[in-house]
């Protein structure tokens, strides 16, 4: 399709590469409106302010989350012992003399869970690249709704400031695990219903965010952008958006259900006949602890793909990118994607093989999880393929994005036994799932969301990030992720069951494995600090970086046809771009330079 | 600079982009309400016994509230139309109709609501009631919803169609859109709820 | 229909009217109906017969649907697959018994 175009514009050979550039003066030029601090700062209505607005709240809150587990993993190399320096600071309810609490505990653990998922990471990989870079990369002025998207962070916003206010409750925060499952949940103390609303808060953020994303996919993006044509990245961040819209409300209203369990005394989880602490409870009973499990995987299984998706979408980028040369499969890649999404809806049971389940249903969620690995195979293979035969330029963003394709394998391979219901058995809630989940989300998705970081920066910015910091930073954090979850493996095998205060020390089966326990904090703490170096690059860039050009990378997609950090108040480029050719149009026989960018109309 | 395709449709896609926003947000709807209602067959299910809806709740003033949101659905249709008629007048009193109806609604269901709590039947009495309040009360809070912007623009919205018919039009067209997915809500649930 | 021009909308006015008539008259049967008492199968099956019927008039003409852009229909379908899979799947775990 694109050798058509060219032949077709090749008529025309006075036009230049530069005319079609995006430096030449627009012949009407973009008005500045002046906005105020707040209008442009805070109640931002432009995309590029609710990416960063997005991208600042989230990395903070991945910082937070990674120190709540930072806490934990002191208690579980040390069940016990007093934190030094720290622990006398959290007062008497949380750490008498700096010893950690069991209730303390599973605060942590219930919120280091959703803060990871919910404040983290989607709200980096969704919220921030995808406001920022989606419009961009398809010559957008904006988002279709900019009034729905500064909505969109601000309900997100206050959901992370309930989130955080709930550790201050009697009682403490939300301490049922992230998954809330009834009836535990609904009989515990206050925090869970904080946990709830800040939950629909949330919720409602998704919801806006996702409608916003599909609607600018679909309707603006510029002249000649056809599907498939779309950057890879555009594609995840669609599939994602249908996820979020489709897959979050069943977990809105069975966040509404168990907000009326525990305010207006319904039963909607509560069996009949329940016995708290030697107490029968006096409710009406009748209800159903599995509906909530049905309600929350409906959403969480598909969650797990909106983690993983943008990761991929970013990774593609840069591979692309930094090989030279063009996606191997970019189709397939797609219909993988698609097939990928819709699958994902259908495969929620399998997170519930232990709770009775007949083998008929037991066998159809075991057949689609099976077949959703397919897609992701079909990807991860055709991201291989890619790099063979490229000339590929190591650079940082690189870096991160080649070791999230061993990382993503392991932790997709490491699923294929839990989606079997005979093993699943025997390593269902032990430290093997964490070690597989955290393997996708940790070390895939994580990495792959600082690729993005150190490859988009200088978009953002002008200034690119320290190579020297952020090869530390690299191989800090590759080495460290694997010391902190390799051993997870090797512990759930053995049966350790993933919520135990004290690491599984009482136990006897977990005797031979205790002492991997120290290794894995000491992993985490490394982990931690590991992550210094990226912390000073990523402020001191700000003013010290090197300057790049706007097309540093000397990439194909719309985004670097912008001008580097592109003027605010929807005025994304000079002259709206026009797309004459796919998106990853490197090496191409004949032509002068290796790139040819999307909006370039012929090239001499 | 101006967003693209807020009052004419795109061409490859011939839709403005409210249009395709508000389908996207009933889409996500339809998966909130039909959670609601896998929970109602799902206890239902489950239940040992389960009451006639006929046994516990009002028959009558649920069939007039079924008539008032049918017909309130049918004057929004008509706001609508009287806009492309180019009839600003009619557009008015068709709004200010639905708003009215929309208004009754609640108020029957407050009486009905009302006659519940008076006779000691709360939500923590049976699931039965617990779903009923639930569904109804989400369903409440969507009209509720819906009158709000309604009457945005049937007061201060409505001075667009002076500046910008068209995209005025399309905004009171997407909210129509919204309104019959409440009435739609309510098609199901009352027979769902009352007559089963 | 194409709705865009002022004539159309016009006669489509008329279909409103008739639309409106029908779920009245929808209404009161499935109402009548409901007082007959019948077996819950049976009630089931023809209160969500009538009740579908209604839906699908109220979404073919209030909204429009009969004559949308595909793009809608295929957003529509899947989010219909997605609702399907939600309130069926439960329930059948719901109702087959262990180890059969």
């Amino acid at each position: 399709m694109s050798d058509e175009e060219t032949k077709e514009n090749s008529t025309s050979p006075t036009e230049a590469i530069e005319t079609a550039g995006p430096h030449v003066a627009a012949p009407h030029v973009v008005e500045h409106l002046e906005l105020g601090f707040w209008r442009k700062y805070v109640f931002s209505t432009d995309h590029k302010m609710i990416g960063i607005q997005y991208g600042i709240t989230g990395l903070l809150f991945l910082l937070f989350g990674f120190s709540l587990m930072l806490l934990m993993r002191w208690q579980l190399a040390y069940p016990g012992e007093a934190i030094p320096f720290l622990g006398e600071l959290f007062g008497p309810d949380r750490m008498p003399e700096g010893i950690m609490l069991p209730e303390f505990y599973n605060q942590l653990g219930a919120m280091h869970g959703t803060i990871m998922v919910f404040l983290g990471v989607v709200p980096l990989a969704v919220g921030a690249f995808g406001n920022y870079i989606l419009p961009l990369q398809i010559g957008a002025i904006d988002m279709a709704f900019p009034k729905l998207n500064m909505a969109s962070y601000w309900a997100y916003f206050l959901g992370g400031v309930t989130m955080l206010t709930s550790f201050f409750v009697p009682g403490g925060a939300a301490n049922s695990g992230w998954t809330s499952y009834a009836p535990l949940a609904v009989i515990a103390t206050m925090g869970q219903t904080l946990w709830l609303f800040g939950m629909v808060f949330l919720i409602t953020s998704s919801l806006l965010g996702s409608i916003n994303f599909i609607v600018t996919t679909i309707q603006l993006r510029a002249h000649g952008l056809s599907f498939m044509r779309l950057p890879f990245f555009v594609w995840a961040q669609l599939v994602t958006a249908f996820l979020l819209l489709l897959a979050f409300p069943p977990l809105e209203a069975a966040g509404i259900l168990q907000l009326m369990d525990r305010l207006a005394g319904t039963s909607f989880f509560l069996p009949s006949g329940l016995v708290v602490s030697g107490v029968p409870l006096e409710v009406s009973g009748g209800g159903s602890p599995l509906l909530w499990q049905h309600l929350f995987w409906f959403l969480a299984h598909p969650e797990v793909y909106v983690l993983i998706l943008p990761a991929m979408g970013i990774v593609a980028e840069i591979i692309a990118n930094n090989t030279r040369k063009t996606l191997w499969g970019y189709k397939s890649m797609v219909y993988a994607l698609i097939f990928l999404g819709f699958m994902s809806f259908i495969v929620w049971a399998h997170h519930m093989f232990l709770t009775g389940m007949g083998t008929t249903i037991s066998a159809f969620f075991q057949t689609t999880t099976m077949i959703i690995s397919i897609p992701s195979i079909v990807i991860l293979t055709a991201l291989f393929l890619s790099l063979w035969g490229g000339s590929i330029r190591f650079t940082t963003p690189m870096l991160f994005a080649l070791a999230f394709l061993p990382m993503f394998g392991i932790g997709g391979l490491t699923g294929l036994p839990l989606g079997l219901a005979p093993p699943d058995i025997h390593l269902h809630d032990t430290y093997y799932v964490i070690g597989h989940f955290h393997y996708i989300v940790a070390p895939g998705t994580l990495l792959a969301l600082f690729a993005g970081i150190y490859y988009w920066y200088p978009k953002v910015t002008g200034r690119k990030l320290n190579d020297t910091l952020g090869k530390i930073h690299f191989w800090g954090s590759f080495i460290f992720l694997n010391g902190v979850f390799m051993p997870m493996f090797i512990q759930g095998l053995a049966g350790v069951s993933r919520r135990l205060y004290d690491g599984g020390a009482i136990y006897a089966h977990a005797q031979g494995v205790l002492h991997l326990n120290e290794f894995i904090s000491v992993s985490a703490w490394l982990l931690g600090l590991a992550q210094i170096p990226f912390i000073i690059n990523f402020f001191m860039s700000m003013r010290k970086g090197k300057k790049v050009s706007d097309n540093h990378w000397e990439a194909t997609t719309l985004e670097w046809a912008a001008t580097t950090s592109p003027p605010l108040a929807h005025g994304n480029f000079a002259t709206v771009p026009e797309v004459h050719r796919g998106p990853y149009e490197y090496s191409l026989p004949g032509h002068k330079k290796d790139y040819t960018p999307q909006n370039e109309r012929v090239e001499v | 600079m101006e967003i693209p395709y807020t009052a004419t449709a795109r061409p490859d896609t011939g839709l403005f982009n409210a249009k395709l926003g508000v389908w996207m947000f009933l889409a996500s709807e339809v998966m909130l309400f039909g959670a609601l209602f896998s929970t109602y067959v799902l206890l239902r299910v489950g239940a040992p016994s389960w009451p006639h809806g006929y046994e516990i709740l009002n028959i009558p003033l649920a069939t007039l509230n079924t008539v008032i949101l049918i017909s309130s659905s049918v004057t929004m249709v008509m706001s609508w139309a009287s806009l492309m008629m180019k009839e600003f007048k009619k557009y008015k009193m068709y709004m200010g109709l639905t708003i009215l109806l929309a208004l009754g609604f609640l108020i029957v269901k407050g009486f009905e609501y009302g006659a519940k709590f008076s006779h000691g039947l709360y939500p923590s009495e049976s699931t039965f009631l617990a779903i009923y309040f639930t569904l109804t009360g989400l369903h409440g809070l969507h009209v509720i919803g819906g009158i709000i912007v309604n009457t945005y623009f049937w007061g201060p919205g409505s001075k667009m169609w002076h500046t910008d018919p068209q995209r005025f039009t399309n905004r009171v067209e997407v909210a129509g859109l919204y309104w019959h997915f409440v009435d739609l809500v309510w098609i199901f649930l009352f027979p769902v709820m009352y007559l089963l | 229909m194409d709705l865009t021009h002022a004539d159309n909308v016009k006669k489509s006015v008329k279909a409103y009217i008739m639309v409106f008539v029908a779920l009245m008259a929808l209404t009161i049967v499935t109402v009548a109906i409901s007082t007959l008492h019948l077996s819950v199968r049976a009630a089931i099956v023809v209160a969500l017969f009538i009740a579908t019927i209604k839906a699908g008039l109220v979404a073919s003409y209030f909204m429009h649907l009969i004559s949308e852009r595909k793009l809608i229909y295929a957003a529509l379908a899947l989010t219909a697959i997605f609702f399907l899979v939600l309130m069926v799947l439960p329930v059948l775990h719901y109702l087959e018994p262990i180890g059969n």
